[in-house]
């Protein structure tokens, strides 16, 4: 970065705000930026196809690989049945229950960034809801897809849904397992919606930005004629807010709905009031880590750094230090309940947490969510890159050890002795989730590769409004089409 | 009567060209003042103000999503009481069959949902898309509109419209272009 003030130069902003907007001491666009080379940065990532880092390839290709195992594992699972999962009485709910809980989790920062931060007037959820969204949408595959195969019999899983049948068989509506098919499948819908809309302008940039013929007729179809029209801008932005404003109960009701699959039973551990808030402050919680994982070396490779800065890291951080503390609060008052609530078996179950069978994996727990991002608190290491990274690594851990003591560590020791038994997960049930991980990571960098991964007119609008954008500062004065390259002198 | 308009005018309107979100603002504003009603603005990105320069407001848009979101909500009790209270009445523990509260939660996700379609179809359906043809997309240049450069379009259906006049108007706001375009 140079420290010349050249037109277009984004580095000491003129900052117009609209009223109750975040006003920043470091911008959000850093670097020397106009519309074009915002389209520049952005677009040419998916145009020029040879422009891909060497780390894509290596990732996508171990992602892959892990893919193929998680195909081999439900090839395997529909042959044999769930018996070869290490599900049995007591714990009926291992792993599958575990992973869904702990994916749709993550899905729930995407929603939060693009829908909450939207509401919120939050300009800096600009750069990072695209990929967000994404991270939602895919994550939320992986969730639907355990309690599919935990079914059983997933071919027939559409008997989940009310329709006339030969069987006259209808749905059970109190029970909160029908209520999570509603809330889970509108919810992929809504979040798939709400992505689609969003990248019908960027996609009518891809248009009109590429030279290929067929390339220009796939985003043509795509953008479904799209012309900026400032008809449709209006009706587009009206549309938005209000899909934003649904999504936002949306993103709650869904871990809620989530949590009350617990919470309706009478086990002990899982009967308590507080699990819908802390169970949605934990699913922020680790979405937040999983945006600053996928964000970190997104924008080292690809020369985003000026539009994912470290303001947004930081923020991502701090948002991640508040809900870990709700969820440490909510571990706090788990433990309160137990003894001021007198309840033998609920007292006996936080004993068996501590101090019983699985009591390495509550304290790690603890050490992971409750006392690791303390760290967080220093300014030092919120800057930390690598710092942040590995928090975020032990987050996502500490958060599915979370889900771990929840589903299995209550099971195990309920009522009566006679019923208290291990639960110990199989290789299929490691193969399941690390296969779930590699699909993920694989639909991640696909859509990286193949989808603008920053909404490139929201850019533009935000650089319009942090700086009062010179006249013909995007022709004749130097600014040549910098395309990736010159964007990683940047970053 | 668009057919006849048609039919007298063989061009579909004069589109001046501009390299930035204040000049268009005041065209668009002119252009408003001068009489023209049938004109539409083309920008990289929303351009606030704009629509209120051009008197534009759609009001059908949040008022179709209500009613998608009401729909929705008759639609998801409606087949919640149908079923467990009508169609295929479960007891469970001789507990009441239209046990209200327990309906509420999927009753909402239908409104979401319903809502959340609508919208997006409002969108869509409202500003006639998908539309791969439309006579603007003949303007020299037009492919930055979705980049960076803003355009302003009078359409020749416009009773005000008149080739010199207009086109002498539009000079008048300095763009960096007017151009002629074909249907």
């Amino acid at each position: 970065m140079t420290d010349d003030q050249t037109p277009g130069r984004v580095k000491e902003p003129v900052i117009y705000q609209p009223a109750g907007a975040v006003v920043t001491e470091t911008p959000l666009i850093t670097g020397e930026h106009n519309y074009q080379t915002i389209d520049n940065t952005i677009g040419n990532v998916v145009l020029n196809q040879r422009g891909h880092p060497a780390q894509w390839f290596m990732v996508f290709g171990v992602a892959f690989l892990w893919v193929n195992i998680m195909l081999v594992a439900f090839c395997w699972l529909l042959y044999k049945g769930v018996g070869i999962w290490g599900i049995n009485i007591p714990v009926g709910w291992g792993f599958a229950i575990i992973n869904f809980v702990w994916w749709i989790g993550i899905g729930h920062a995407g929603t939060l960034i693009s829908a909450i931060l939207l509401l919120l007037r939050q300009q800096w959820r600009n750069s990072i809801n695209r990929f967000a969204e994404a991270m939602t949408l895919f994550a939320v595959m992986c969730a639907g897809l355990f309690p599919l195969l935990h079914t059983g019999r997933p071919w027939v899983a559409y008997w989940l849904f009310p329709y006339p049948n030969v069987l006259s068989m209808w749905p059970q509506f109190r029970s909160p397992l029908v209520w999570d098919v509603f809330a889970v499948s509108t919810y992929i819908t809504v979040s798939a919606l709400f992505w689609y809309l969003g990248l019908v302008p960027d996609f009518a940039t891809m248009r009109d930005k590429a030279r290929a013929k067929p390339i220009k007729m796939l985003f043509g179809m795509l953008a479904m004629g799209w012309r900026g029209s400032a008809q449709h801008w209006w009706r587009y932005e009206t549309a938005y807010l209000i899909l934003a404003g649904l999504s936002t109960p949306l993103v709650l009701s869904v871990h809620s709905v989530v949590s009350l699959d617990f919470a309706v039973s009478i086990i002990p551990g899982w009967h308590a009031t507080i699990f819908p808030p802390y169970f949605v402050a934990g699913a922020v919680y680790a979405g937040f880590a999983m945006v600053i994982l996928l964000a970190i070396p997104i924008r080292a490779w690809y020369g985003l750094k000026d539009f994912i800065t470290m303001k947004h890291l930081d923020w991502c951080a701090k948002i991640m230090l508040a809900t870990g503390l709700v969820v440490f609060y909510g571990y706090l008052t788990e433990a309160f309940y137990a003894w001021y609530g007198g309840d033998r078996y609920e007292f006996a179950i936080m004993h068996d947490r501590w101090f019983g069978a699985y009591w390495p994996s509550y304290w790690l727990l603890i050490l992971c969510n409750g006392l690791t991002p303390q760290l967080l608190w220093s300014k030092k290491v919120r800057y930390n890159v690598p710092a942040l990274f590995i928090i975020s690594l032990i987050v996502s851990l500490g958060m599915w050890l979370e889900r771990f003591e929840i589903v299995v560590q209550s099971l195990h020791h309920e009522y009566m002795p006679s019923y208290w038994g291990m639960y110990y997960g199989t290789i299929w049930d490691y193969a399941t989730f690390f296969g779930t991980l590699g699909f993920f990571t694989f639909m991640m960098f696909l859509f990286v590769r193949y989808v603008p991964m920053i909404n490139m007119f929201e850019m533009k609008d935000l650089l319009n409004r942090i700086t009062h954008f010179p006249r013909h500062a995007h022709e004749g004065d130097g600014h040549e089409e910098p395309g990736l390259g010159a964007a990683k002198e940047h970053a | 009567m668009a057919a006849e308009a048609a039919r007298v005018s063989p061009i579909y309107g004069l589109v001046a060209e501009f390299d930035n979100q204040d000049d268009i603002l005041a065209a668009a504003a002119a252009a408003r003042k001068a009489g023209y009603k049938r004109m539409d603005c083309y920008t990289p990105f929303p351009v606030h103000g704009l629509t209120e320069a051009m008197e534009f407001e759609d009001a059908r848009v949040p008022w179709t999503i209500f009613i998608g979101g009401l729909t929705g909500m008759c639609v998801g009790y409606g087949l919640q009481f149908w079923i467990n209270c009508i169609e295929y009445p479960l007891n469970v523990g001789g507990r009441p069959y239209h046990s209200w509260p327990s309906f509420i939660p999927v009753t909402f996700e239908c409104i979401i949902l319903f809502a959340a379609l609508t919208a997006v179809l409002t969108v869509l359906g409202y500003s006639g898309l998908p539309r791969p043809y439309h006579p603007v997309f003949n303007t020299p240049n037009f492919e930055t509109a979705s980049q960076y450069h803003f355009f302003l379009a009078i359409e020749a259906r416009d009773a005000h419209f008149d080739i010199v006049k207009t086109r002498e108007f539009l000079e008048s706001l300095h763009p960096l272009a007017v151009s002629e375009v074909e249907k």
